[in-house]
């Protein structure tokens, strides 16, 4: 189980938060702009790296905010966390 | 079956009375080219290989893995094998693998210990008992066997089952597939890259793909690996949760999340689980190996992952699962646990077929329940990649449905929870 550093509340574990997957991940501001293969790539599309991975987290048992984290996701060890 | 020991119960007795056994498959150095590469000597891949060198005529291919055969999810699942999903398109592949099961130790002389035992799913809730009829139902239609048990047959069925109501999650019914069951997992490995062998398939393991080579028009011209570069037009990557690393190399990025699933297996005991037995909404599956030690599939975590692990908070609370479920199961002590990373599709359906690199095959994305498909995707993957285009029972399982949105939604019908 993580020790998850919660930006706002301290490290609490891991069944505190839920996984908000890949972080930064921007929906396409006029979805009528935009072709299927964007729209699918928005959707769907995930970087999914062996290695560093930015990724959000929710706290839902305890402040209920997203933020940011930067994983390795080799040895799951947690380099940072920020709001 | 050529350059290899026929296998009879005439010549297994003959080899007990002395004599080395000799190696199934060879070990050779890779060539500097081939027709055909395929990444992965998991059961799929090795599959692959199999069916494109014995029914397709196409045997100048080599299975690379970056570790040894079978040694990633095929060696870490527990076994499950059963057709009964919901979608027609979903059916269509795993009843074609489930028939190829059937004949699969006699096809590549290889016992791969296919046990038709039944696989019986559990419902502990009004809505389980909805959706399992209706997969029931929509089975029925298709041909695939599947049916309703009350709660007294499925104790009949599987004796240490609880059904008593006083639990928190009481057993309502469940869905028996009579032909699931389970096969040897090594086993299937292994013989796949015995008969692929023989007909002159190079099977290089510690050899691991740092890269995929294109040519002017983008097509593939060859991988190159930690024990040289190897040219060739087609590729067939078939790396479970490793996918997104190696399509990344040639620059297609995948719908797909890797996630650490566990497994654990208790202390060998006599015979006592007469069959499989899932349950999706308290999440546990349970049967029982040959050597006597019950099999038990945990769920994956939620996070991605590539650690081969898992958190054991997801192993205990599958436990407190089975405990509730088979009381008598509560002094076992669990002997060995461990993780496996598997890829993940947004509708849990896989991916088998033709990418926008021309030459770039791909088969993943099984998710939780890769190994019943085994056969049937190789098959299937294997004529994908003869013929380039989709095999008609690939083809609604193409890259493409995500970008036309033809999902096939499976989270229902995969089990595991994620």
């Amino acid at each position: 189980m993580l020790l998850i550093p919660c930006p706002w509340c301290g490290p609490r574990p891991e069944n505190e938060f839920r996984h908000g997957g890949e972080a930064h991940v921007v929906r396409p501001v006029d979805p009528r702009c935009v072709s299927d293969a964007e729209w699918a790539d928005f959707l769907y599309n995930r970087t999914n790296p062996k290695g560093i991975h930015a990724e959000r987290w929710r706290h839902i048992h305890g402040c209920g905010r997203f933020f940011n984290c930067i994983r390795d996701t080799v040895t799951d060890r947690i380099v940072t966390t920020s709001k | 079956m050529v350059g290899s020991t026929h296998f009879s119960a005439w010549s297994l007795l003959r080899r007990a009375f002395g004599g080395a056994w000799p190696e199934q498959w060879r070990a050779p150095e890779p060539r500097d080219a081939y027709d055909v590469v395929i990444i992965g000597a998991g059961g799929h891949g090795l599959a692959t290989a199999y069916y494109l060198a014995s029914q397709h005529g196409i045997r100048n291919i080599a299975v690379l893995d970056k570790g040894w055969l079978g040694g990633g999810n095929t060696g870490r699942n527990t076994t499950i094998i059963r057709s009964n999903y919901l979608c027609d398109e979903s059916a269509a592949i795993y009843e074609h693998a489930l028939k190829l099961w059937e004949g699969l130790s006699q096809a590549l002389n290889y016992n791969v210990m296919y046990s038709p035992r039944g696989v019986m799913m559990l419902a502990h809730n009004h809505h389980d008992v909805r959706v399992f009829r209706r997969h029931v139902h929509a089975n029925r239609l298709l041909g695939v066997d599947n049916e309703w048990l009350t709660p007294e047959q499925a104790k009949a069925f599987c004796p240490p089952l609880d059904i008593g109501r006083s639990v928190r999650y009481p057993v309502l019914g469940a869905a028996l597939q009579r032909r699931g069951g389970v096969a040897r997992h090594d086993a299937v490995a292994w013989g796949y890259a015995r008969a692929a062998s023989a007909l002159g398939v190079d099977i290089v393991q510690n050899c691991e793909v740092t890269g995929i080579d294109r040519g002017p028009d983008g097509a593939v011209t060859g991988v190159r690996t930690t024990r040289g570069s190897i040219r060739c037009r087609k590729v067939g990557v078939v790396a479970a949760g490793h996918t997104s690393v190696l399509m990344a190399m040639a620059g297609v990025r995948m719908p797909l999340e890797s996630f650490p699933l566990q497994a654990l297996v208790s202390e060998p005991v006599k015979p006592v689980m007469p069959c499989v037995v899932m349950s999706n909404t308290i999440h546990a599956y349970i049967s029982q190996s040959d050597k006597g030690e019950l099999v038990i599939g945990a769920g994956t975590d939620v996070y991605t992952s590539y650690s081969q692990a898992g958190g054991p908070h997801i192993a205990s609370h599958t436990l407190e699962a089975i405990c509730e479920l088979f009381p008598t199961f509560r002094r076992l002590r669990m002997l060995r646990n461990w993780g496996g990373i598997v890829d993940c599709t947004p509708d849990r359906s896989p991916i088998i077929g033709v990418t926008p690199v021309p030459g770039l095959f791909v088969n993943c994305g099984w998710g939780t329940g890769g190994f019943k498909a085994t056969p049937g995707s190789g098959h299937v993957f294997a004529a994908t990649i003869a013929r380039g285009e989709p095999h008609p029972i690939a083809a609604p399982f193409s890259l493409d449905r995500f970008r036309t949105g033809r999902l096939i939604d499976e989270a229902a019908a995969a089990a595991v929870s994620h």
